[in-house]
């Protein structure tokens, strides 16, 4: 009897224990479902820095770690979940800039509004008279391709005057940049500017240069590059590393460029068609290619952003009254599509397109273009049901 | 994960101490015993800090006792696992003493993970007036829920502890303080009260590296078993009511001000407060012997509106443990060997409620199904087989990270 349960107990833990644990274990998602991972090649001393990269994108600032007192949000991942685009919830306020003469409301707590505050402090209040733009985070991935486009290569793609009478003219924004950002090999000037490219407006030259304003404007934190507190307008210590701040920017650097899915598909590819033929293509480019990069798996590759860098007008509709650099108040750097089939994956299963979110679909998105996107938008809106729905299928597919 | 400093900074002393007893113990083996837990049908959740096997000296007032648990883990979140580990969770080593007729002392110091977390979970000298009627000082654990009385390893056919009193709840969380409880029965029913003042919580449970409202944070606060964060009590009151034939229902509460509302005279904040609610039962169908035990949580927690809304103002929580004996007989020389069949279901919400910008429902929670297989050689080991699958969401109620896990240990009073 006793030899008969033992041996009942051991064939039931045998047989449990015998299951494959592959099988009961959570298989991974196909690669092409996920924004982010590592884009392949790193050697194995830049994976361990994505990695220190990857924690603190997730690490969460307290109170006592330097949060505040005055913010928009506690960590990176707030903004960008999943490595993805942002929300309503951590929907944020710029101000203060109505033309290209510079921020009127920099000594009012311009240029970006921090609306949340730690207990004890009140959060900053939008003042009388200063215009503003909502904004809702972008998504991180494949920065480092769109870092690595070399200057020469912008300026070719741009048509400030319209010479070819397409309707679009689009240009770089040349802007003043900050000290501490290292100049790109080859970077080009005119009159003491360089292009930037990075954020809505192309404001911020470069990963370095995003990522520490990130850090000050959206989480009060204050770093050696951006050293003033926004709550009290003074010079603070550092309250992050130098080192955190480089992995960051190494770990948006090297996050993967988004992988599409079903690219074979027949609606997909008479989308893809579509989306060349209405002109979205002049814009939203399909391929650009990298110059030199310090990290070898960036350097001269083909990539498809299905963006140009560039600023453009986009109409009424989308003038806040607002902007950055010299950029003016109805430009709008073109924003990079690829990924956009998994934006609604990582903003709670709903799309929030367009800089402000207000966009709940990809076709409202379209129907919001104005401008230099107006005649694209306009054969849009001539297209057939089916024809809409195979460019949409085209874009989902990015 | 902090230690307290004296024991941080002599465990070497300690462990040289709980050896000499042991020596002592093993070298007048003949005067030790073995004091059984009270398996009587009186005893209720609030009895567990007492109700455990000791090991009692002969013509001594001291009595030892304490559990161990460990386990492997083999887990997997969508598709990426960390590989197979072993862990030595906690060893527990509590010690009761008369001291006179009508006091008794009793104290429990707990090593999690190895030497990773050092804690008093209790140590109060209990005054006996009446049955009805007894004064409890000194550290002790807030009596909220039914685990958090009754939360000793070997007691349970999991390896995990319930997400509800781990996550939500502080599980074993202790305060300095002092309060009363009792306990009268009459025919088949017995009622329980308990009532305590102690120092709370602080402004890490809605400040803090979870990204979440998370009374567990408190335990960082070593502080607390000197002075309390906001300067007002933190009450707490349980009532507990069984019937013998039908089992144990048990509703308590705790609540007070969290925040250092002034300093020195000045107004820091307003006074906010953190309430919480919690109901616990446990049963045994006596036809089938399914053991049945559960509890059920409200936390309410005044957050400035003017903070991010990552720190919800409402949660809730609640497990489910079904344990089915399937065989039950000698084997080798254990007598009452016996076979577990149990399942647990967990489920945590962090945060109810909507964004404030777009109404709709904000995510962060938890559900958890957890089979397992037991196996307890005597009522003081048990052997665990569980497998734990998990769904988790993120704030923004984006598709839910998949979590599977097999752990397989080992649970034992000594």
């Amino acid at each position: 009897m006793k030899f008969n349960f033992l041996t009942l107990i051991i064939v039931a833990l045998c047989l449990v224990l015998g299951v494959s644990c592959e099988d009961t274990l959570i298989p991974a998602p196909n690669e092409n479902e996920l924004l982010d991972g590592p884009i392949e090649g790193l050697t194995t001393a830049q994976q361990i820095q994505f990695l220190s990269g990857d924690e603190a994108f997730g690490d969460v600032f307290t109170i006592e770690k330097g949060l505040g007192p005055i913010f928009v949000a506690n960590q990176c991942a707030s903004c960008h979940a999943g490595d993805g685009r942002g929300t309503p919830f951590v929907r944020f306020t710029r101000f203060g800039q109505p033309d290209t003469l510079g921020n009127q409301f920099l000594d009012m707590g311009g240029p970006q509004l921090q609306h949340k505050a730690i207990p004890g402090y009140l959060p900053e209040q939008l003042p009388a008279g200063a215009t503003f733009t909502d904004l809702i985070a972008p998504p991180v991935t494949g920065l480092g391709f769109l870092d690595a486009v070399s200057d020469v290569d912008l300026i070719a793609l741009s048509d400030p005057n319209d010479a070819n009478g397409d309707g679009i003219s689009g240009r770089p924004h040349w802007n003043n940049i900050p000290d501490y950002v290292t100049l790109r090999p080859n970077s080009i000037s005119q009159n003491g500017r360089y292009i930037s490219r990075f954020g809505k407006k192309g404001a911020a030259y470069d990963l370095l240069h995003q990522t520490s304003g990130a850090y000050n404007q959206d989480m009060g934190v204050t770093s050696l590059f951006e050293s003033i507190d926004p709550y009290s307008g003074l010079e603070e210590d550092p309250e992050v590393s130098t080192q955190t701040i480089n992995d960051v920017v190494f770990y948006l650097k090297t996050l993967k460029a988004p992988l599409r899915r079903d690219e074979s598909k027949p609606e997909v590819i008479y989308g893809e068609q579509l989306f060349s033929q209405i002109q979205c293509a002049s814009c939203h480019m399909p391929t650009l290619n990298t110059g030199y990069s310090p990290i070898d798996v960036l350097s001269y590759k083909e990539f498809h952003p299905y963006t140009d860098l560039l600023l453009h007008d986009m109409g009424s509709e989308l003038d806040d009254s607002y902007t950055e650099g010299f950029a003016e108040t109805s430009e709008w750097k073109t924003p990079p599509l690829w990924g956009l089939g998994l934006s609604k994956d990582a903003q709670g299963g709903s799309y929030f397109l367009i800089h402000d979110g207000r966009a709940l679909s990809i076709e409202a998105a379209i129907l919001l273009h104005g401008g230099e996107a107006e005649q694209a938008k306009s054969k849009y809106t001539q297209l057939s049901e089916i024809e809409k729905q195979q460019l949409i299928a085209f874009l989902e597919s990015l | 994960m902090r230690t307290y400093t004296f024991l941080k900074t002599k465990p070497f002393l300690l462990g040289l101490l709980l050896c000499a007893i042991g020596g002592t113990i093993n070298a007048q083996e003949k005067i030790v015993t073995r004091v059984p837990a009270d398996t009587s049908k009186t005893s209720l959740n609030m009895d567990a800090v007492y109700n455990r096997p000791f090991l009692a000296l002969k013509n001594t007032p001291v009595a030892l006792g304490g559990y161990l648990e460990a386990n492997s883990i083999y887990s997997s979140e969508d598709g990426v696992s960390e590989g197979l580990s072993f862990q030595a969770r906690r060893l527990t080593i509590f010690m009761s003493a008369t001291i006179s007729k009508r006091i008794k002392f009793l104290s429990e110091i707990e090593f999690e993970d190895g030497t990773k977390e050092i804690g008093i979970e209790f140590a109060a000298i209990d005054v006996a007036f009446y049955p009805a009627l007894n004064f409890r000082g000194g550290i002790i654990m807030n009596p909220i829920g039914g685990f958090n009385q009754n939360h000793d390893g070997p007691k349970w056919e999991f390896v995990e502890r319930p997400d509800v009193a781990v996550n939500l709840l502080p599980a074993t969380w202790s305060n300095a303080g002092f309060g009363l409880y009792g306990k009268t029965h009459k025919y088949n029913w017995i009622f329980g009260y308990e009532v305590y003042l102690t120092n709370g919580f602080d402004n890490s449970i809605i400040d803090n590296e979870e990204n979440k409202t998370f009374l567990p944070a408190a335990k960082e606060n070593e502080d607390r078993f000197e002075e309390s964060n906001s300067g007002k009590a933190l009450f707490t009151g349980k009532i507990a009511i069984k019937n013998r034939k039908l089992g144990e229902i048990g509703f308590s509460y705790m609540g007070g001000v969290y925040n250092k509302f002034e300093e020195e005279g000045l107004t820091l904040d307003k006074k906010r407060r953190v309430d919480v609610f919690a109901i616990d039962f446990k049963t045994t169908i006596k036809k089938t012997g399914t053991y049945i035990v559960g509890e059920a949580v409200l936390i309410k927690v005044d957050v400035p509106d003017t903070f991010t809304q990552q720190y919800g103002t409402k949660q809730v929580g609640a497990f489910i443990d079904v344990v089915q004996p399937i065989l039950k007989r000698k084997v080798l020389d254990w007598d009452n060997a016996t076979l577990n069949l149990a399942a647990r279901f967990d489920y945590v919400d962090w945060n109810v409620g909507t964004f404030n910008e777009t109404q709709t429902d904000i995510g962060d929670n938890l559900w958890a199904i957890t089979p397992a297989i037991s196996f307890r050689p005597s009522a003081q080991t048990v052997f665990r087989l569980n497998y734990r699958y998990q769904w988790q969401k993120d704030i923004l109620n984006n598709s839910a990270a998949k979590t599977a896990t097999w752990l397989f240990g080992f649970s034992t009073y000594f």
